[in-house]
């Protein structure tokens, strides 16, 4: 059966850019959840890997660079109700937006959040991205990146993300189940995904990523905090799989005040003027 | 003194209660049955420094800053030398000699009277009891608002403030009979039923009228008193409330929520806006309402943090890359709050643009009883469509403006790009065709919006040959002026709206011989917009740049 929200036609991408591989991935993923067009909504920055809610068929709230989590917040604000899926890159999510990153989790709003990591500025031709792993030359870094990367996982953990993954555009299939649990899972819910960039990324590569990652083993326990961190912080090989999970996060749009007694979206409503009213009166 | 209004100025260290002394006095002179008009000025400190609250009392409405004080009680005797311009031979200073080093102190003994009942921190208490003994009224009243104020405290704390008042009126009273101070003021029997509401509290209130139903912000003086009276009322009034990590999450948020079917605004000022400057363009790109409430304090960068000015007119006006419609609002009186704060959000909605409410330090801090706005309870309209599986988010239609779907509400899709796109809303390089269809659309808007400006108020003769021109907060200032002036060729504009103009605005100032502009800032911005969109140049600035509000006496002078 075709996929409703697969939206054909030509994309900005590179031929060969992971993109398209987690692209397939996210349609497949919320196919096999049933999400229908009209309660879903696809939040994204600027970027190459922002562009991706262009080529769904679907809601999109495509923003500013940086700035995907406080709209995807504002969205759950005003209708709870929306499934919202924030995808953006590495740059986009952990550089121009990594304070918004910090407290969007802080915040938690009920959003799934996937990043396209491939370790560089794509749309701006080849720069070091806040993921770009020490020594990586480019026109920018000429003696090579000397900054530490910034660690999602681990960060995420630390901020106590209440669904913490990361997956790989080459492994498919364990990718979109880890996409599937994270957009059914409540609360802020973190899929970091490795793929290439064929055009700027020499280093990290289909190949290196294959050879550099390993799935987290059935014994690894994602309710026990220090042990994930713990396998968050390994540098080489990194594991790949579900991290973390917390299930006790109080919910951002659950803590506002039009949702205490309804989850009725914000459109559907009206003040009535005795409110006013009553205040004003209250004012003399 | 002026048999008809007295000015007391309270002035103290940040942290000595002055403005607990100053609700005290102000609710309840007003339940007695005058006018009153309070407003203050504080250092950017939580502890320390000097701040002062100026109250006037009066029979007929107060809504102005004055330079005089009629009645000074410093707490502190750092306040004389702070106030020292603003003291004259007539004004009385009340202090506790033991504190305040002042040849003219009358003497009261605050600490010693407060200590008698077991806390100093009472001897703001007995100054309020005073300030009332010395007009003759309200010791009833008084102890009403005090049991209202300090009963939740439990202990004997009403009971304590409760006597200390008796004790300052008892003083008072001495000083009334003793003719040391009588004041004698006429009431208004209008006033103890009418509102006090502040600034911030009827932006808040008109927001609230007109479904605002979302407030987010990052804290920054003054623009956080908007921000504090939404959240005060977010139970009451189911409002999505939250603190963003910084402006630019705040606008984002917005944005956000607009997009989701939410009538969202931010509040914030000048430093906090240029954060939100890209999220303004965002607005403008995507089409979405968005209200900012843009309480301006004086400048560059973190400039003077908690006083007044008038220096974001440019800035709210340019802000932005890339051309897009705005409206900039900004309110002259609480009446004025209200209402203009209710029109921004239907101006946002129904033009799908961004709106400004322009106010100022001096304006969300300062209050007055006045009637309560006029608010028929008529029905907000939300200017959204349910869509059809055709809908397309950036339709081309005559008037640019394209019914606005909401996620969720119909079959349609509904994509917002900050990117150049197309009616449907996705990304495009068609650079002859969609984009210049797409820039001629956003400009189309700009035509409804001039036509629907507001027009400037007009006060004073309708034959006027001098012309005095002005925007917000100065407009009680101007009005208050201008009756003393009481010049019979002498008239003035106040400009509600400043953006777009109001196509009369060339035609009034051509009325005039002479123009003369009073603005809070060092060029005369409105001036210069004046200026670019009517060609009439007014070469007459009074301008202030200090931090302080204009005062009534400043713009007499300054008229003359």
């Amino acid at each position: 059966m075709a996929n409703i929200f697969d939206r054909q036609g030509e994309t900005a991408w590179c031929p060969g850019c992971g993109n398209f591989g987690l692209r397939k991935i996210m349609l497949d993923a919320i196919a096999e959840l049933g999400l229908k067009q009209p309660e879903t909504v696809f939040v994204s920055g600027i970027g190459q890997a922002a562009k991706a809610p262009q080529y769904y068929n679907g809601n999109f709230f495509n923003g500013l660079h940086g700035r995907s989590l406080p709209a995807a917040a504002g969205i759950k604000a005003a209708n709870p109700g929306l499934n919202v899926i924030v995808e953006s890159g590495d740059g986009d999510m952990y550089g121009e937006g990594g304070n918004h990153f910090i407290h969007a989790i802080r915040r938690n709003p009920d959003i799934t959040v996937i990043v396209h990591n491939n370790m560089v500025y794509g749309l701006t031709k080849g720069q070091a991205s806040p993921t770009s792993q020490e020594g990586m030359v480019t026109p920018i870094q000429v003696d090579g990146v000397f900054e530490e990367p910034l660690n999602p996982i681990a960060l995420a953990i630390t901020m106590d993300a209440p669904f913490v993954a990361r997956g790989s555009a080459g492994e498919p299939e364990k990718t979109k189940e880890l996409i599937k649990q994270a957009i059914a899972h409540r609360g802020f819910s973190l899929v970091d995904v490795f793929q290439a960039c064929v055009s700027f990324n020499k280093i990290n590569t289909h190949k290196w990523f294959k050879e550099h990652t390993y799935f987290l083993p059935a014994d690894h326990d994602p309710r026990d905090r220090l042990s994930a961190l713990k396998r968050a912080m390994e540098a080489d090989p990194m594991a790949l799989g579900l991290f973390y999970i917390n299930d006790n996060r109080k919910i951002f749009e659950d803590k506002l005040a039009p949702y205490e007694k309804s989850r009725e979206p914000l459109y559907s409503r009206q003040r009535g003027p005795e409110i006013v009213n009553e205040i004003l009166a209250g004012k003399k | 003194m002026g048999a008809n209004e007295i000015t007391i100025v309270l002035a103290g260290e940040a942290g000595q209660g002055i403005q607990s002394i100053e609700t005290l006095l102000v609710d309840t002179l007003k339940k007695c049955g005058f006018n009153v008009f309070a407003t203050k000025e504080y250092m950017s400190r939580v502890r320390g420094g000097i701040n002062s609250t100026e109250i006037s009392v009066s029979e007929a409405p107060v809504r102005a800053h004055r330079e005089k004080i009629d009645i000074l009680i410093p707490l502190d005797d750092l306040a004389i030398g702070h106030l020292k311009k603003r003291i004259s031979s007539s004004t009385f200073v009340l202090g506790d000699s033991t504190r305040i080093k002042y040849e003219k102190l009358i003497n009261i003994p605050f600490q010693r009277i407060a200590s008698e009942f077991g806390n100093p921190i009472y001897s703001n208490t007995v100054a309020v009891g005073t300030v009332c003994g010395c007009m003759g009224v309200g010791e009833e009243i008084l102890d009403a608002e005090i049991t209202a104020k300090f009963g939740s405290k439990g202990g004997d704390v009403a009971e304590n403030n409760i006597k200390a008042a008796s004790s300052g009126y008892a003083i008072g009273r001495e000083l009334k009979n003793n003719g040391i101070i009588n004041i004698s003021i006429k009431k208004d029997p209008t006033a103890a039923g009418q509102l006090l509401m502040s600034g911030a509290d009827a932006i808040a209130m008109g927001a609230i009228s007109a479904g605002c139903d979302a407030c987010f912000a990052y804290p920054m003086t003054p623009g956080s008193s908007v921000f504090t009276a939404m959240a005060q009322l977010e139970h009451r009034a189911q409002i999505a409330v939250e603190q963003a990590e910084d402006e630019i999450s705040a606008v984002n948020m917005a944005a956000g929520a607009w997009y989701a079917g939410g009538r969202a605004m931010v509040s914030t000022s000048g430093g906090g806006f240029a954060l939100m400057v890209e999220g303004l363009s965002l607005a403008g790109m995507i089409e979405s309402p968005l209200v900012i409430h843009l309480a301006q304090r004086p400048g560059p960068a973190t400039g003077l943090p908690t006083r007044t000015q008038q220096g974001d007119l440019n800035l709210a006006l340019y802000a932005g890359h890339g051309f897009f419609p705005r409206a900039i609002y900004a309110p002259g009186s609480v009446k004025e709050g209200f209402e203009l704060s209710a029109k921004a959000f239907e101006t946002a909605d129904s033009f799908q643009v961004p709106v400004f409410i322009m106010s100022d330090q001096y304006f969300v801090d300062s209050y007055y009883n006045a009637p309560a706005p006029d608010f028929s309870g008529e029905k907000y309209e939300k200017h959204i469509v349910k869509t059809g599986a055709d809908y397309k988010r950036y339709l081309i239609t005559k008037d640019g403006i394209s019914p606005r779907g909401v996620p969720g509400y119909g079959a349609g899709f509904i994509c917002a790009d900050s990117d150049e796109h197309d009616e449907e809303g996705r990304i495009t390089e068609d650079l002859d065709g969609v984009r210049n269809a797409m820039v001629e659309k956003r400009m189309r808007k700009m035509v409804a919006l001039k036509e629907a400006a507001l027009a400037p108020v007009i006060s004073g003769p309708k034959d006027y040959s001098r012309l005095i021109i002005s925007w917000g907060s100065n407009y009680n200032t101007i009005i208050e002026a201008l009756s003393i002036i009481n010049d019979a060729k002498t008239a003035f504009a106040h400009f509600p709206q400043m953006y777009p103009l109001h196509r009369d605005t060339a035609a009034l100032l051509s009325m005039a011989k002479d123009l003369v502009i009073i603005e809070q800032n060092e060029t005369g911005q409105f001036a210069d917009l004046i200026k670019l969109e009517t060609g009439i140049d007014i070469k007459k600035r009074i301008l202030k740049y200090n931090g302080m509000p204009f005062s009534v006496e400043e713009i007499v002078k300054a008229l003359k």
